[in-house]
């Protein structure tokens, strides 16, 4: 077997509030050791609610915090947040939730998308320029689109423009943390197909966090439920969704609204009983 | 006699490229105890056609409408002081964001007692217990300590039961919810809606549910108006809208859900571009 994209091996997370006088330090079990191996050209979505230690994961295997315990290995090669070299900050992206929040709103779409190259890479700023005006079209936007500012852009843009910037420099996997969950519902369908078309092209590996099991069932290969910081579930979309194992996994289920005509005509029907009774 | 009716709506804000309609030509109605569904993409005028009903829309808009009644009273021609009884009291509204929409500066339990001063007139004790019961109401625990308390020490879910709290505090008989679950998790997101259907059979109260999730509509809807450009596109009882949508948008609306999807790919909104409808560019 080929070596896996990415490898995560027990790893953890704790925050810890300073103290105060008299007052004690507080410790917050954010991730209490996580494991998991994902291949390439694969979707693993995890799932779970706010607080559930998802972002906190995220950002440890882009290289942002540095875990209290644990080890990350990318491509095989251990990664350490605490000195991200080139090459391995050229494996890992990520793609924000807020994309209101996340692009410099005095910086010009063109230089978003070329900053990457210019950290990371040795390019000329005539490539750089190229590179970048070739992933605009790549993402579905046009090339006058190049000299612009963010707030020129409605949502749906500017996650293209944050999903761009993310595969300027060509990454193993690509960290989408509730990539569509800020975007209208006809949005979040153009967004999600091109997250699967750009799957297919560059042969893309996804960490996709949601907390939305309707996205989730349409682009993953791989569930995890995480709850309190413990992953409860992790397995195939198939499994995961015709027989949920885990007490949370079921809940989560249960919250999701139902759309289906048979569940409106027994919601009403319900209703009805309740009226007259 | 419908509760809120309205004919003809227009909103209009003056904007340096000249006047935009954000709503253009809209009936709405609903009836005493009735759960009605505005359904719409950002952009598409339901939230300001629910705000200029409320009265809160800035001056920089220009609301005309042919008729705007509120248990047969006309809210248009209401002094401003008159439709302050109104709006508050009898009808009340409930927005997207809770932790921002609730004044940080002060406790729950000064903000809730506010409002049964200012409409009701209960003060001191009085108003204190009816805070505590309100809170419970809303299904807070501890809910006396939780007067005390400051919109950031609690969760969103929690300052989202907040609101709702102020808003039924004077048994209003219209309860307008403006997106009331879209910043929140699934699982609060099922309490919240929950939440808002028992109170809205107990009450008996009608209820205007504005969201862009079908989901939401279908859990708990009577009717569905679906707007797109400030026009509206459907109006259906829920069960007809989902098993047989008239107008192309609200098919492409329904089939862009991802548990719609054809094979590998999601059907979008544009690439079903409706034949536009009659005024719609």
């Amino acid at each position: 077997m080929s070596t896996p994209v990415l490898e995560v091996r027990n790893l953890k997370r704790d925050y810890v509030s300073s103290g105060g006088f008299l007052r004690p330090a507080k410790v917050v079990h954010a991730v209490k050791g996580v494991s998991f191996t994902l291949e390439k050209g694969r979707t693993l979505a995890v799932v779970g609610e706010s607080g559930c230690g998802k972002s906190t994961l995220a950002r440890m295997i882009t290289l942002i915090d540095e875990p209290t315990a644990g080890e990350i290995l990318i491509d095989g090669i251990p990664a350490s947040a605490a000195h991200v070299t080139k090459e391995l900050r050229q494996k890992v992206q990520i793609v924000f939730q807020n994309p209101y929040g996340s692009l410099n709103p005095r910086q010009k779409i063109g230089d978003v998308l070329a900053e990457p190259l210019a950290l990371n890479t040795d390019l000329s700023a005539a490539d750089r320029r190229d590179k970048a005006m070739a992933m605009l079209t790549k993402v579905g936007l046009q090339p006058e689109h190049f000299n612009r500012y963010p707030h020129m852009f409605s949502g749906g843009q500017r996650q293209r423009i944050a999903i761009a910037r993310a595969l300027m420099l060509n990454p193993s996997f690509l960290v989408l943390d509730e990539p569509v969950s800020a975007l209208d519902l006809s949005v979040q369908a153009q967004i999600l197909n091109l997250l699967k078309d750009l799957q297919d092209e560059f042969g893309l590996t996804y960490v996709f966090i949601s907390h939305d099991l309707s996205v989730v069932r349409y682009i993953a290969d791989e569930v995890m439920v995480m709850y309190f910081g413990d992953v409860v579930e992790h397995r195939s979309r198939e499994a995961v969704f015709a027989a949920p194992e885990h007490e949370y996994t079921r809940t989560l289920f249960a919250a999701t609204p139902q759309a289906d005509v048979e569940h409106i005509r027994a919601r009403i029907a319900r209703k009805r009983e309740l009226a007259a009774g | 006699m419908p509760l809120l009716d309205i004919k003809n709506l227009t909103v209009g804000f003056d904007t340096s490229a000249g006047l935009f309609k954000a709503v253009d030509g809209i009936d709405i109605s609903v009836d005493p105890r009735e759960v009605l569904a505005i359904v719409g993409e950002s952009g598409s005028g339901k939230s300001v056609a629910m705000l200029a009903t409320m009265g809160l829309l800035p001056s920089t808009a220009t609301v005309t409408a042919d008729r705007m009644t509120f248990e047969g009273r006309d809210l248009l021609g209401m002094s401003a002081a008159e439709k302050r009884k109104i709006i508050g009291k009898d009808i009340a509204m409930i927005f997207q964001e809770p932790v921002a929409s609730l004044n940080p500066c002060f406790t729950v339990g000064f903000q809730l007692s506010e409002v049964l001063g200012k409409h009701l007139g209960l003060t001191g004790r009085v108003a204190r217990d009816r805070s505590i019961e309100l809170l419970q109401l809303v299904g807070i625990r501890d809910a006396a300590d939780k007067l005390g308390a400051y919109p950031h020490q609690m969760s969103g879910g929690q300052c989202q039961r907040v609101m709702i709290a102020m808003a039924i505090s004077c048994n209003p008989k219209l309860l307008i919810a403006d997106e009331p679950t879209t910043a929140l998790d699934v699982t609060i997101q099922k309490q919240i809606l929950d939440l808002l259907v028992r109170l809205q059979a107990e009450t008996g109260m009608a209820l205007i549910m504005i969201t862009h999730d079908m989901g939401v509509v279908a859990e708990t809807a009577d009717r569905v108006i679906v707007q797109y450009k400030g026009h509206k596109m459907e109006e259906a009882d829920v069960l007809s809208l989902f098993e047989n949508p008239k107008s192309n948008y609200t098919r492409a609306l329904l089939s862009a859900l991802p548990e719609n999807a054809v094979g590998d790919r999601l059907p979008t909104v544009s690439d079903m571009l409706f034949e536009a409808a009659p005024g719609v560019r």
